[in-house]
C-alpha cells in the first residue's frame, strides 16, 4: 500500500505542474495590454502603466514571468486583486467557509436522497419504485441548477413566502437564520447531484446482489432485508464512497452559479464577480484553489477505496 | 442476465441493424430522439415559425402574461418570449453541436496517439489530461471564456476545451485496448504504418463508445452555454439565447415569472432528450454495459 501510495504522489506533482502552466497561461489569452486594464481609470498616465509593468514583470520573458508567480504561488502568494486591493489568498481565506457550509449541506442532501434511492432502486429492478428513482434521477441530472434555484425561489419565495429569496447569514450569527438563508440554495445544489448518487448506489448494489455470496445468504434462508442491507450494501457503498468525494469536489462548480442565484457571499460568487469585474487574479486564484482542492479530494478518495477494500491493499 | 440468452440464439442481420432495432425497442430513446428533432426543427425554421421578431422592442406590450396572442407571455422590452425560446434554439444546439464536435476533434487524436504510441508521449498526453481533468468542467469553461471575453464564439471554444480530456481519457482507453486485439495485430504484421491502424483499425471500433460519450456530452454543453450566457459570457444581448434570458428574468420574478419558466423549460427538455438519447444509444451499441 506504501508503495502504491508513493507512486500516486509521484504522479500527483507532474499533474500539478502541468496545471499551474495552464491556469499561468490563461492570462496570456486576455485580449489587450494587462496594464492596461489594470490601471483602469489612470490609463492615460504612462507613469503609472511603467509601474504596474514593472511590477507584472510584463517585459521580462514569458519563461521568467512563469517562474516567478510559481515561486509566489508555492509560498502561497495568489497575487493581488485588481479590483478589491487585497491579497486573493485572504479573499478566498475569507469565502470559502460559506461555500464549505452550503457545499456539507447540499451533500448530506445529495447522500440523504440519493444512496436510500438507489438501493430501493436496485432492490426493486425493473419495477415501478426502480423506474420512479431512475425517472426522478434523470430529471435532475437534465435540470440546470440555476433554473431550478430560481423556480425555487418563485415557489417558496414569492408564491408561499416561507423561506428568504436571497441572502445569508453565517452560523456564528444565528444558526436559525443561517440555515433559513441557505436550506434552499443546499437544496438545488444537493439536488443537482443526489441523480448521480442514485445512479452510482443502484449499479454498486445490482452489481453486489449477483455476488455468490449473496446467493449463499439467500440460501440459508436470511430475509431479503438483511440480505440488502447487511450483505450486499456494505459490499456496494466501497465504490460509492470513492465517487462521493469526487462529487463533493464538483459540488464546487455547482456552487457558482447556485451562489450567484441566491447571492450567497461565496468561493463562487467570488469568482462571478472576479469575472465581471474582469479581475483576472482573482479568477486565475478560484481555478487555482479549486484545483487543489480537486486533487486533494480525488486522493482521499483513492486512500479510502483502499482502505475499504482490503483485497486491493495487497496489491 | 438476458443478454446471454438472446445472443446463444442466432439472428439475422448485421451488426448495425440489430442495434438499430434494440435502438427502437427503447422507447424513452426514440422519444429522445423525437424531442431533440424537434428542437433541431424549431431551430433550423426559426424565421418562419417564430409568430414574432425575437430582437424587435415594443414599448406598448412590457411584461405581459401569456395570453392568446403572446403563448409564453412578453418580456421586459415587450418582445414575445415564444419566438425568443424558438430562435434560441439555435444559440443552444449550435454551441452544444459545434463544442462536441471540436472536443472530439481536439480529443480523439490525442487518445489515439496517446494509446498507440505509449511510452513518453502517452505520460505526457495523460498528465495534461489529468491536470485538465483536475478543475471541474465548469470552473474550467467559466476562467477560460472570462480570459477569452464574453461571446458565443468564445463561449462554444471554451465549452470545447474543458469538454475535450474526457475524450482523450476515453479514446486512449479503447486504443490500448484495441492495440492488443488480433485484428491490429494483424494489420502490423502485414506491415500497415501506424497511421493507418489507427484510422482504419482502431477508430472505426470505438465510435460506438464515442458517440455515446458525444451525446451525453451535447447535453452538458448545453447546459455549459446557457450557464455561461446566464453570467453574461456567451450569447450578448439583444440576440436570444435561453440563458441570458434567464438572467434577465431574475429581475422580474415577482411581476414577470414567465420570463423564467419557459427558457428553463426548454433548457431542461433539450438536455433530457440528449441524456435520454445517450442512454438508448448506449443499450443499442455497447451490450456489455446493458442494465447498468
Amino acid at each position: 500500500m506504501w508503495g502504491w501510495l508513493l507512486r500516486r504522489l509521484g504522479q500527483i506533482i507532474p499533474t500539478l505542474l502541468i496545471l499551474s502552466i495552464l491556469i499561468f497561461a490563461l492570462q496570456q489569452l486576455m485580449p489587450g495590454d494587462p496594464a492596461i486594464i489594470m490601471a483602469g481609470e489612470e490609463r492615460g498616465d504612462p507613469q503609472v502603466l511603467a509601474e504596474i509593468r514593472a511590477e507584472l514583470m510584463l517585459d521580462r520573458p514569458i519563461w521568467e514571468q512563469y517562474l516567478a508567480w510559481l515561486w509566489r504561488l508555492l509560498h502561497g502568494d495568489l497575487g493581488f486583486s485588481w479590483r478589491i486591493r487585497q491579497p486573493v489568498g485572504s479573499l478566498i481565506l475569507e469565502k470559502l467557509p460559506v461555500t464549505l457550509q452550503l457545499g456539507l449541506m447540499a451533500f448530506a442532501i445529495a447522500v440523504a436522497i440519493g444512496v436510500p434511492a438507489g438501493i430501493v432502486s436496485a432492490a426493486y429492478r425493473d419495477r415501478p419504485a426502480d423506474w420512479a428513482a431512475n425517472a426522478i434521477a434523470l430529471a435532475g441530472i437534465s435540470t440546470p441548477n440555476f433554473w431550478m434555484g430560481i423556480m425555487f425561489i418563485l415557489l417558496f419565495s414569492v408564491q408561499l413566502g416561507w423561506l428568504p429569496p436571497s441572502g445569508y447569514v453565517p452560523l456564528t450569527e444565528d444558526w436559525r437564520q443561517s440555515l433559513a438563508t441557505t436550506i434552499m440554495p443546499a437544496f438545488v445544489l444537493g439536488g443537482s447531484i443526489a441523480g448521480v448518487f442514485m445512479r452510482h448506489t443502484r449499479a454498486a448494489m445490482i452489481g453486489a446482489l449477483e455476488q455468490d455470496y449473496v446467493r449463499t445468504a439467500r440460501a440459508k434462508g436470511l430475509p431479503e432485508r438483511v440480505v440488502v442491507t447487511r450483505h450486499a450494501l456494505r459490499n456496494a457503498l466501497v465504490p460509492v464512497v470513492t465517487l462521493g468525494t469526487i462529487e463533493l469536489g464538483r459540488l464546487l462548480a455547482g456552487a457558482v452559479l447556485t451562489e450567484q442565484i441566491f447571492s450567497i457571499p461565496g468561493f463562487g460568487k467570488l469568482i462571478v464577480d472576479a469575472v465581471f469585474n474582469r479581475d483576472y487574479p482573482v479568477v486565475q486564484g478560484v481555478v487555482v484553489v479549486t484545483a487543489l482542492i480537486f486533487v486533494t479530494l480525488s486522493l482521499i478518495g483513492d486512500i479510502l477505496y483502499m482502505a475499504i477494500n482490503p483485497r486491493l491493499r495487497a496489491a | 442476465m438476458s443478454a446471454t440468452t438472446a445472443s446463444a440464439v442466432p439472428r439475422a442481420g448485421s451488426p448495425g441493424r440489430r442495434a438499430l432495432q434494440r435502438f427502437l425497442k427503447h422507447r424513452l430513446a426514440v422519444l429522445g430522439l423525437a424531442v431533440v428533432l424537434l428542437f433541431v426543427l424549431a431551430a433550423v425554421l426559426a424565421p418562419l415559425i417564430a409568430p414574432y421578431d425575437p430582437i424587435a422592442t415594443s414599448w406598448s406590450r412590457i411584461r405581459r402574461p401569456p395570453s392568446e396572442l403572446y403563448w409564453f407571455g412578453t418580456d421586459e422590452n415587450g418582445r414575445d418570449v415564444f419566438s425568443r425560446v424558438i430562435w434560441g434554439a439555435r444559440a443552444s444546439l449550435m454551441a452544444g453541436a459545434l463544442s462536441v464536435t471540436a472536443a472530439l476533434l481536439l480529443g480523439v487524436p490525442f487518445g489515439l496517439l496517446a494509446g498507440l504510441a505509449g511510452g513518453w508521449v502517452d505520460t505526457i498526453i495523460s498528465r495534461i489530461t489529468d491536470a485538465m481533468l483536475s478543475v471541474p468542467f465548469l470552473i474550467l469553461a467559466i476562467a477560460l471564456a472570462a480570459f477569452l471575453g464574453p461571446a458565443l464564439e468564445n463561449a462554444m471554444l471554451a465549452i470545447a476545451i474543458s469538454a475535450s480530456p474526457i475524450f482523450v481519457r476515453l479514446a486512449r482507453g479503447m486504443a490500448m485496448e484495441a492495440k492488443t486485439t488480433e485484428w491490429v495485430e494483424a494489420a502490423r504484421s502485414l506491415g500497415n504504418p501506424p497511421w493507418r491502424i489507427a484510422l482504419l483499425h482502431v477508430l472505426p471500433n470505438i465510435v460506438p463508445p464515442l458517440l455515446v460519450q458525444a451525446t451525453l456530452s451535447i447535453a452538458e454543453a448545453i447546459i455549459a452555454e446557457a450557464s455561461l450566457s446566464f453570467l453574461g459570457l456567451g450569447q450578448q444581448p439583444p440576440n436570444p439565447s435561453w440563458g441570458s434570458m434567464l438572467n434577465a428574468a431574475q429581475r422580474f420574478l415577482t411581476q414577470a415569472p414567465w420570463m423564467a419558466i419557459y427558457p428553463g423549460l426548454a433548457i431542461f427538455l433539450v438536455v433530457l432528450a440528449f441524456n435520454l438519447l445517450g442512454d438508448g444509444l448506449r443499450d443499442a451499441l455497447d451490450p456489455r454495459a446493458r442494465g447498468r
